[in-house]
């Protein structure tokens, strides 16, 4: 191992985990907000529960986004100094942006919305949980300008050795941007959608065992109620809505991902042929979609694959919407590669011991194809599962099937799934460039960097090994106290997101309580939604 | 006379200072929560005066990272790269805090309390620390190479400013903390903070003092030896004002202090921004290691708006949250019903 895998593997490892909670973040954010308006509009109970219920475990996956993506921060420099050098000048200043123009909004308002149930006019609430939900749609249009220029670098001259900006504009209307933008929300969205699928199936189905709601013979609900805390008429709502929600924000956002990853998809054959010959295994030119190759796609010779499954014309049409002209294949593209980019590594102390050395254009083919197909299929699966979903509560309720809920639970899972195979198939596929060159815009696409070169050169082996299994360990510490805090406040439904429910009345609330303790009855309870 | 990054410096040097200012008081309560909170209602009122706003300062730091990585990314990579190990552990400690000031709350178990209680509190100690000695060091300097690469091993940084800085930091954070609770709380807490603060004063300012006269004695203009003097009469006129009970005024002498103290610093090591204990010839000055007129021109036009919304709303935010706490409110601590 040398430094350079270690330092790749420590920003992988650490950049998927930030993305398994910022989908949540941007998704249930947008949810709850929606949720809080419905509130404020209708004034009807079972809006301010599902704001709470789900704004608890929102503000549960919130933070550890915070928490990562300190580190994320700060990494470009400790471990990709050359990296940061060479790009600073343009990369640095959206993160610069994202900081004071969406973080400070994002965690100054996230904070009046956590402690300002009682103490804010509702409308002045209500704005808070927009602010904070709008600035994280800003945030991840900054990161994505930052990471999209990686991915096409525009706006920029070569200035000794360096990339500087020379129009900022052109960086933040980067058309790499503008469609990787919002293909990223929807795959944020459909994170959302199955998360409030999957929780409040499991509620209904709870329900159902439980004995609390039935069906009549033509197979419709009939909603019972029970004396224990937070069962009531209104909780059926609450999961019946939520389910819903969750179903139609995951079908949309499959058909946002499916529009928008074509315009991807067409952009990237010209942008990064090698990328997207890579994650089709074409090793020679042609016109057809591989549904299954077969063969060692892991090794970088691509006569070792073989097309089993073949799909004529699909590949032509993904890339240039007709269906017979041919696309480059990987054995196409190698030679043209090496002819504007070098077949080796150049003679520069930047890439110390590794200087001369061939470069190896094709990207890992086993992690390109595979993490698209990845992608494509939990996508799939999710939005058919959805449909699905839809169809069974027609009558007001789920069946009482363990195993559905069981699928159901766990189908949370694919989504994530999804957005972490997009986001490896990305950068492992941009690979062997950290900055990958941008071949249709004529004089800039000598501004390109090798990966190789990127790592910072005075930090040792040591010290990544010492940096990399410290983050790892951590990681996983709290992704299982996460998840499992996840689960207790899942479990515990909307008494565990609204304590006050305890202080009320037993008998059945529905639509009584229009304020829901927002009064200032009780201002002892100001901390309640707090610590 | 270069202009525009002059001004980027000295913007950086407001962030940093505005950083160690609010989030140097919520580092101080993070530590407090073992050192002075009594029972698990203290520690809640604790973690409740700097709850709502804790985040939105930490974003101060993570905003003079991304301003340093935009206006001087030789800066930014020589400096995080050369400090690599102890940024790590700032970093954990940061995740540590973060994360327990948000879960602490969320199980009703005193062991899972407790627990995280250590975690803010070790968090705190430990990210002041590592922030403090990096701060000093990139004043004092580290062994940099012509390409601004650290040479000399993963400890090459270790030096005394590194511990005099770290030990500064906390030791600052502890005291502000101190008077940020006196201002905040209602009853034992706040008088007992009163009580702790004119005990701590002088000891607690005592290591920032001594770094930025040392500071200021190696390459210091007049205009620092100045700040310096109005920075120790603003810590003076706090230990007084604290003797009196005039709280808020005490907070602001406090305010005085570190703003004086910090604007003494960076005034000192201006036009150099990382030095290189090799060779002056390495140093990374606002010269050579700032980005193109053109990106700071940007930047500066996104500060114009950007600075102002944010100390708009952050006041707006201090102004909402300006009761006091006391033990008074807090609620019983619930569990988490099973349904
Ligand atoms: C598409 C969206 C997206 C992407 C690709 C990234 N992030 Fe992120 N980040 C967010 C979207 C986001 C967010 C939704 O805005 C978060 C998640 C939770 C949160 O607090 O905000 C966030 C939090 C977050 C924070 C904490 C902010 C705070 O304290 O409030 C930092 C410092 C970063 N991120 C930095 C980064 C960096 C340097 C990235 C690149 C490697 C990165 N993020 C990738
Ligand atoms: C949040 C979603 C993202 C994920 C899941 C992700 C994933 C990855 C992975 C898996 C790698 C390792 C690739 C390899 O070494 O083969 C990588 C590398 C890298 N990515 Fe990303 N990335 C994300 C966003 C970003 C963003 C937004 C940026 C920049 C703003 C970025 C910049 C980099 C850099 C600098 C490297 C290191 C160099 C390299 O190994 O290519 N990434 N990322
Ligand atoms: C028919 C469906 C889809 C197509 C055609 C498609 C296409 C693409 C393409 C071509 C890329 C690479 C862009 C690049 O290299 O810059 C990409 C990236 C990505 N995809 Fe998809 N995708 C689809 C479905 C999904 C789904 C269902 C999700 C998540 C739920 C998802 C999440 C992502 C993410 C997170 C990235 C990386 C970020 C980015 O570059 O925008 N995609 N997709």
């Amino acid at each position: 191992m040398e430094a350079l895998e270690i330092a790749r593997w420590q920003f992988g490892i650490t950049t998927v985990y930030h993305f398994l909670m910022v989908p949540l973040t941007i998704g249930l954010g947008l949810v709850v907000a929606s949720l809080q308006t419905m509130w404020f509009v209708t004034g009807r109970e079972q809006y301010l529960r599902m704001t709470k219920f789900w704004g608890k475990l929102f503000l549960i996956n919130f933070i550890m986004g915070v928490a990562t993506g300190l580190v994320q921060e700060f990494q470009f420099g400790m471990a990709w100094s050359e990296y940061s050098r060479f790009v600073g000048d343009v990369f640095g200043a959206p993160l610069a942006m994202e900081s004071l123009l969406a973080f400070f909004t994002e965690s100054i308002f996230l904070g009046l919305w956590i402690f300002g149930w009682k103490r804010l006019p509702k409308p002045v609430h209500l704005l808070s949980i927009w602010a904070a939900t709008l600035a994280s749609l800003a945030s991840a249009y900054f990161i994505l300008a930052a990471n999209s220029w990686m991915q096409h670098p525009v706006g920029v001259e070569l200035v000794d050795g360096r990339a500087v900006m020379t129009d900022v504009w052109a960086v933040l209307t980067n058309n790499t941007l503008l469609v990787a933008f919002p293909h990223t929300l929807f795959g944020a969205f459909s994170v959302a959608g199955g998360f409030l699928l999957g929780i409040a199936w499991y509620h209904l189905y709870k329900r159902r065992r439980d004995g609390i709601d039935t069906v009549d013979a033509a197979g419709k609900v009939v909603v019972g109620s029970n004396p224990a805390i937070g069962r009531d008429r209104t909780d059926h709502k609450v999961w019946l809505q939520s389910l819903r929600i969750g179903a139609v924000v995951a079908l949309i956002s499959f058909a946002g991902v499916s529009l928008t990853g074509d315009l991807q998809a067409k952009l990237m054959f010209q942008q990064q042929p090698m990328k997207m010959a890579a994650a089709e295994a074409a090793c020679h030119d042609g016109t057809g979609f591989s549904v299954l190759s077969i063969g060692d796609i892991g090794s970088r010779n691509c006569d070792d694959v073989k097309a089993v499954v073949e799909l004529p014309g699909l590949l032509s049409f993904l890339a240039n919407g007709d269906f017979h002209t041919d696309v480059k294949g990987v054995n196409t593209l190698i030679p043209e590669y090496q002819q504007k980019y070098g077949s080796v590594l150049p003679d520069d102390p930047a890439y110390g011991e590794r200087a001369g050395q061939p470069v190896q254009y094709v990207p890992v083919m086993a992690v390109t194809y595979w993490g698209f197909r990845i992608m494509i299929t939990f996508g799939m699966l999710a939005a058919a599962a959805a449909a699905v979903a839809l169809w069974l509560v027609r009558k007001g309720t789920v069946p009482e099937s363990k195993w559905l809920m069981r699928l159901a639970v766990f189908g949370i899972l694919a989504p994530f799934g999804a957005n972490s195979a997009g986001w490896i198939f990305t950068e492992m596929g941009r690979q062997p460039f950290v900055v990958a060159p941008n071949p249709d815009f004529s004089g800039i696409d000598n501004v390109f960097m090798f990966t190789a070169a990127a790592v910072s050169p005075g930090v040792s082996l040591g010290e990544l090994v010492f940096s990399v299994s410290a983050f790892t360990l951590v990681y996983l510490t709290l992704l299982v106290v996460e998840v499992r805090l996840l689960a207790v406040y899942c479990r515990g439904g909307v008494p565990s997101a609204m304590p006050e429910l305890l202080h009320r009345d037993r008998e059945d609330s529905e639509d009584r309580d229009s304020d829901g303790g927002t009064g200032g009855k009780d201002d002892g309870d100001v901390l309640a939604f707090a610590y | 006379m270069e202009s525009l990054p002059t001004l980027w410096f000295v913007i950086i040097a407001f962030f940093f200072t505005g950083y160690l200012f609010l989030e140097g008081f919520d580092l101080g309560v993070g530590m407090l929560m073992r050192l002075f909170a009594r029972n698990d209602t203290e520690r809640r009122v604790l973690l409740n005066t700097v709850g709502p706003v804790w985040d939105g300062n930490e974003v101060w730091l993570i905003t003079a990272g991304a301003m340093v990585f935009a206006a001087f990314p030789h800066w930014y990579a020589s400096l995080f790269a050369g400090l690599y190990l102890p940024l790590v552990l700032v970093l954990l400690a940061l995740i540590f805090r973060a994360v327990g000031f948000e879960y602490r709350g969320k199980v009703h178990s005193d062991r899972w309390r407790a627990g995280w209680d250590w975690a803010i509190a070790l968090g705190s100690l430990v990210s002041a620390f590592g922030i403090g000695a990096m701060l000093a060091l990139t004043t004092t300097g580290l062994p940099l190479n012509a390409n601004g690469d650290r040479v000399g091993g993963p400890f090459a940084w270790l030096n005394g400013y590194a511990v005099l800085g770290g030990l500064a930091v906390v030791a600052f954070c502890l005291v502000h903390a101190l008077a940020f609770l006196m201002l905040k709380t209602d009853g034992e807490v706040r008088h007992r903070a009163r009580r702790a603060l004119r005990r701590w004063l002088p000891i607690g300012l005592a290591p920032l003092a001594l770094w930025a006269i040392l500071v200021v004695m190696s390459h210091g203009k007049t205009g620092s030896w100045l700040l310096l003097a109005v920075a120790v009469a603003g810590a003076v006129a706090a230990w007084l004002l604290a003797g009196r009970g005039k709280e808020g005024p005490a907070f602001l002498g406090l305010g005085v202090f570190l703003v004086a103290g910090a604007g003494a610093i960076f005034s000192s090591v201006y036009p150099t921004v990382l030095p290189s204990t090799i060779d002056p010839a390495f140093n990374l000055t606002v010269a050579n290691a700032s980005s193109s007129d053109y990106t700071l021109g940007v930047m500066s036009v996104v500060a114009l708006f950007g600075i102002p919304a944010v100390l708009a709303y952050q006041l707006y935010t201090y102004w909402v949250f300006r009761k006091r706490v006391s033990s008074v409110h807090i609620p019983a601590a619930h569990a988490v019903l099973p349904q």
